[in-house]
């Protein structure tokens, strides 16, 4: 009998190439390429006066260089028009979006202004760096404060800098916070920070003139679309753009962005020189010109009972969205919604504000606006508990959902225009299990211990519900070749989460195929055409429902060749070790390999190899009274299938930490972390469990390090590895998990997304547990040791008053 | 402007003589990546800190994004293409990796590959402190680095089975454990 695949920890089939140097990641490729270069704004907003060249022109290796003047030349193509607001939504009434190069203005330090193509990157720099740009210099705007002031305007026409205002409720909560009995009002605070993977962005196009065709290569979470939109930019018929995503060094979000300036620029300059061309990002313009998230502030109005129950909750909430909106508004959206987590609010209200700023623009980063609302609801969880001098955990118990109230409608309308409905969940099982893990019981002995060592020690825990595997689809590809081989692709892409390896997992239980004997492709526009990205902790619901599905067909259409193949009824086939057999007889004369079955299922004229001969006209078995292919019928051993949900499927997780910090340096140090998980089924533990330690080490990183410190003036003055500190392995502790499966019933595998959801609850855990340490509420995150070390004597200074 | 000047250099890398004409400031990396194309080195911060770009230098780790090439004359060069075993497989330290899924996106897993060879090398048997510490001057944005922390130690035991002398690419082979498809390994 096959092992089973699916929930087995397999090691990862990617691996081998990748360990070796034999990855081939976006530089890896285009060699002999001319090289691209960006003349990038270093002011934060200033109207473009003149762009001086002449220096630049005798730089020996120079190729050309590209103003907006050149894309607004081009008539034939639409590379000067704006580039493209990919999410809509009939609240943004004043959406922006960039041109691919500057047209007039600039609105954040690191704006696209001129593109310098030449031999190689040493020499673009050196021409990009002697063309002369004068500005005229227009006021910032930096920061939510400032854009709410709107003293000064990031764009002219769009008034109080305010690109949206999104209301939802299921009620009047104000008046229903207003009729409780305690109430609170809290202001919380999360500061911007960013994905920064660490391999950049980074787009290779290869025009051929004979064929006028372009061959794109992109790190990007999204090759089809960027398919679509290059060839609109570009005015190409669809048909003459491919689009492969090679290896990519890490996406967390920012490559789902498309189409950067970038990828519409390369690809233009490579057909107008007709010579490959390539555009590697390098750190610090990842820094300034790709995408930041996460800072919001919060405004929090909640009313609840003498038991902590919640009656009313009101959020009102302010995005800085950067100087444009090309993503819309997902992630205010995300943070509307997923801030109710696994609770039930009572009536509830938010409004959000979503604000122009003179900086990078915002766009998801892992979480995407969920670690926010999880900071938001889980504070007011603290705090609550608090007030009513209840126990933390017992609070939030008090406003679960509970398991057979499932599935539950939050009465909202989520990040893809659905329901916000629960599918599943066991919130009350999930808590004892975080309890037990982390010891919740026992903690206050061990702080007794802990202060007579003169040592300061606390304890956190946060819970989240995160919406995964967002539509509107996915699709799947298999064929059995002849030798056996089993060729899976799917549209969407690989960031390193280990999709050939989980998808080749579905794909052997449901073909009875060996794993060594499946080969996945992903995110090659050659192979796949219809796919919507990676995203939203959505491919193992997605793709790997869809593969599923499409190896179903595929299983499906094997047992019906290998039937008459072997004069038996499909009814008594089994497919084992990638072989059709009749279950319980396993002689040679009632088994036939998947492989022959494929050479069976192409009819042939003309054989290519001794196996081919059997489907040969003279040799086959075929009822001559029927035609070789039947009506309905077609070649190959092979199907295509899609998954295409109704909603969301709602994953969960609750962390809970302990921390020490220190009283004289007031440094914060991580003790213990523990998560309790529940993605529904599992494919692959190996992979869930570095899911969720990445996801961690992000939420650490965004609770104690990393923040984009901006000046008043739009610099972005931590624009480095040096400066934006990311945590080491020194900064991160090490993860404690266990599992929860409950089953989504929206798919049909049961899996929910997990990609996302380690980083979810990282700052409000951790700043719940800095809290319980220090006596001193946390308001606002990311935290480090100089601003512990200011909040301890303000408080002190506030308490001796 | 005139055509740069380029300097004839030559070193071993992997135990090959390489010789290049390359322009004075041409850093190691590129020589590394795009005039040798052996493009295993990585790139990911062009400042030093993140060690993605780490190669060996006479047996110690340096970032080679911090180097120019012409400065390595007659030098002795690992990047992680020689980090292999001697059949051209995966040596201990990447097989390490992949026993206990020590990487995702595999963007910087090369700087610790050869980081980690260097430093077992030196230490034979590190405690979970010691390979924690030993890893801690390179950036991993997925792995969240406890995996890692395990490979080294998974390294070690796989040089110390594999490898009586233990110099660097004499080892794999027979003894090692795991590879594509096998069941087990991750030791988390």
């Amino acid at each position: 009998m096959t092992t089973k695949m699916f929930g087995a920890r397999i090691p990862r089939s990617e691996d081998p190439r990748l360990v070796t140097g034999n990855g081939r990641y976006l530089d890896d490729l285009g060699h002999d390429a001319y090289e691209a270069a960006f003349v990038r704004s270093p002011h934060a907003h200033a109207r473009i006066l003149d762009i001086d060249v002449s220096e630049a022109l005798d730089v020996e290796g120079l190729v050309a260089i590209y103003t907006y003047e050149d894309l607004e030349a081009d008539t034939a193509s639409r590379v000067g028009e704006p580039l493209p607001l990919l999410i809509p939504h009939s609240t943004l009434t004043h959406g922006r979006t960039p041109y691919a190069l500057a047209r007039d203005e600039v609105n954040h330090v690191g704006e696209a202004i001129a593109m310098v193509v030449a031999e190689n990157r040493y020499i673009a720099e050196d021409a990009a760096s002697r063309i002369v740009v004068e500005y005229d210099f227009l006021p910032a705007v930096v920061g939510v404060e400032a854009a709410r002031a709107a003293v000064d305007l990031v764009h002219d026409d769009v008034p109080g800098n305010v690109a949206a205002v999104m209301v939802q409720e299921t009620g009047d909560a104000d008046a229903a916070v207003d009729a409780a009995p305690h109430r609170l009002e809290l202001d919380l605070a999360i500061e911007r920070s960013a994905s920064m993977p660490m391999e950049g962005k980074g787009v290779l196009a290869e025009w051929d003139p004979d064929d006028r065709s372009l061959l794109v290569h992109t790190s990007t979470q999204t090759s089809t679309s960027v398919r679509q939109a290059v060839a609109a930019k570009l005015g190409l018929p669809v048909d003459r753009v491919e689009v492969v995503t090679p290896d990519v060094g890490g996406g967390f979000g920012v490559k789902i962005v498309h189409p950067w300036p970038e990828e519409v620029l390369v690809p233009w300059a490579a057909v107008r020189l007709d010579h490959p061309v390539k555009w590697t990002e390098d750190r610090r313009e990842h820094f300034v010109s790709s995408a930041h998230e996460r800072g919001q502030l919060h405004k929090v109005r909640v009313g609840y009972d003498d038991e902590g129950r919640l009656l009313g909750l009101s959020v009102r909430f302010w995005h800085d969205n950067g100087a444009y909106t090309p993503y819309g508004l997902i992630v205010p959206i995300i943070t509307s919604t997923q801030l109710l987590g696994p609770y039930k609010p009572g009536v509830y209200r938010v409004e959000f504000q979503s604000l122009y700023t003179n900086t990078v623009i915002v766009t998801p980063y892992r979480g995407a606006g969920r670690p926010q609302g999880c900071f938001v609801m889980e504070r007011t969880m603290d705090a609550i508990a608090d007030d009513l001098g209840l126990d933390r955990a017992v609070v939030r118990e008090r406003n679960f959902i509970g398991p057979e109230e499932m599935p539950y409608d939050q009465g909202l309308v989520f990040q893809d225009g659905r329901a916000l409905v629960y599918d599943s969940g066991d919130f009350p099982a999930s808590l004892d299990k975080l309890k037990k893990l982390v010891g919740w019981e026992e903690f206050e002995a061990y702080r007794e211990q802990a202060r007579s060592e003169g040592r300061t020690v606390g304890i956190g825990l946060a819970c989240y519900v995160e919406g995964t595997g967002v539509g509107p689809y996915e699709g799947g590809h298999v064929r059995v070749e002849t030798d056996g081989t089993v060729v899976v692709s799917t549209g969407l892409t690989t960031q390193g989460q280990g999709h050939q390896t989980m998808l080749a997992q579905i794909v052997a239980d449901e073909l009875g195929v060996p794993f060594e004997r499946i080969r996945v492709t992903t995110g090659d526009t050659r192979r796949f055409k219809y796919a919507v990205g990676t995203f939203a902790s959505r491919t193992a619901v997605m793709s790997g429902s869809a593969v599923a599905l499409t190896a179903r067909k595929v299983r499906a259409k094997a047992l019906s060749i290998a039937a008459e193949a072997l004069e038996a009824s499909e009814e008594d086939l089994e497919i084992v070790d990638g072989h059709v057999r009749v279950k319980g007889s396993p002689g040679e004369s009632s088994s036939i390999d998947l492989g022959a079955v494929a050479v069976l299922s192409n009819p042939l004229r003309y054989a290519f190899d001794e196996a081919s001969q059997r489907a040969t006209q003279f040799a086959s078995a075929a009822d001559p009274n029927r035609p070789p292919v039947d009506a309905g019928d077609a070649p190959g051993l092979e199907g295509s299938d899609f998954y295409s949900p109704i909603r969301s499927t709602f994953a969960n997780g609750m962390h809970a930490v302990v921390v020490e910090t220190d009283p004289q340096t007031a440094e914060i140090k991580i003790l213990r972390y523990c998560v309790v998980h529940d993605c529904g089924t599992i494919i692959n533990p190996l992979i869930i469990e570095g899911q969720i330690h990445g996801g961690v080490a992000q939420g650490v990183g965004g609770a104690l390090y990393e923040r984009m410190e901006y000046h008043p003036n739009g610099q972005l003055l931590n624009a480095s590895f040096m400066d934006f500190l990311m945590p080491y392995a020194s900064e991160v502790p090490t993860v404690e998990i266990d599992h929860l499966e409950t089953p989504s019933p929206l798919n049909p595998l049961g899996v929910k997304g997990a990609g996302e959801a380690g980083v979810i609850p990282g700052s409000a855990a951790i700043a719940s547990a800095i809290e319980d340490a220090e006596g001193i509420a946390i308001r606002s995150m990311p935290i480090s040791p100089s601003e512990l070390f200011h909040l301890r004597k303000k408080n002190r200074e506030g308490q001796t008053r | 402007m005139t055509r740069e000047a380029l300097v004839p250099v030559a070193f071993r890398v992997n135990g090959s003589p390489r010789q290049l004409e390359v322009p004075a400031r041409r850093l190691l990396s590129d020589a590394l990546r795009h005039d040798l194309r052996l493009t295993g080195t990585h790139v990911g911060c062009e400042h030093g800190v993140c060690g993605a770009c780490t190669v060996l230098v006479d047996g110690r780790p340096v970032r080679s994004c911090l180097v120019f090439a012409v400065s390595l004359e007659g030098s002795e060069i690992t990047t992680v293409e020689g980090c292999c075993n001697a059949e051209g497989g995966m040596g201990p330290v990447q097989q390490a990796f992949q026993d206990c899924h020590g990487l995702q996106c595999g963007f910087c897993t090369p700087g610790f590959i050869t980081t980690i060879t260097a430093y077992i090398d030196e230490n034979p048997d590190p405690s979970e402190v010691e390979a924690r510490e030993a890893i801690s001057g390179n950036l991993c944005r997925c792995t969240g680095y406890q995996n890692i922390v395990a490979a080294v130690q998974r390294a070690a035991e796989l040089r110390a089975s594999t490898s009586p002398t233990g110099g660097p690419g004499s080892t794999g082979g027979p003894g090692s454990t795991g590879g594509s498809g096998a069941i087990g390994g991750a030791g988390t």
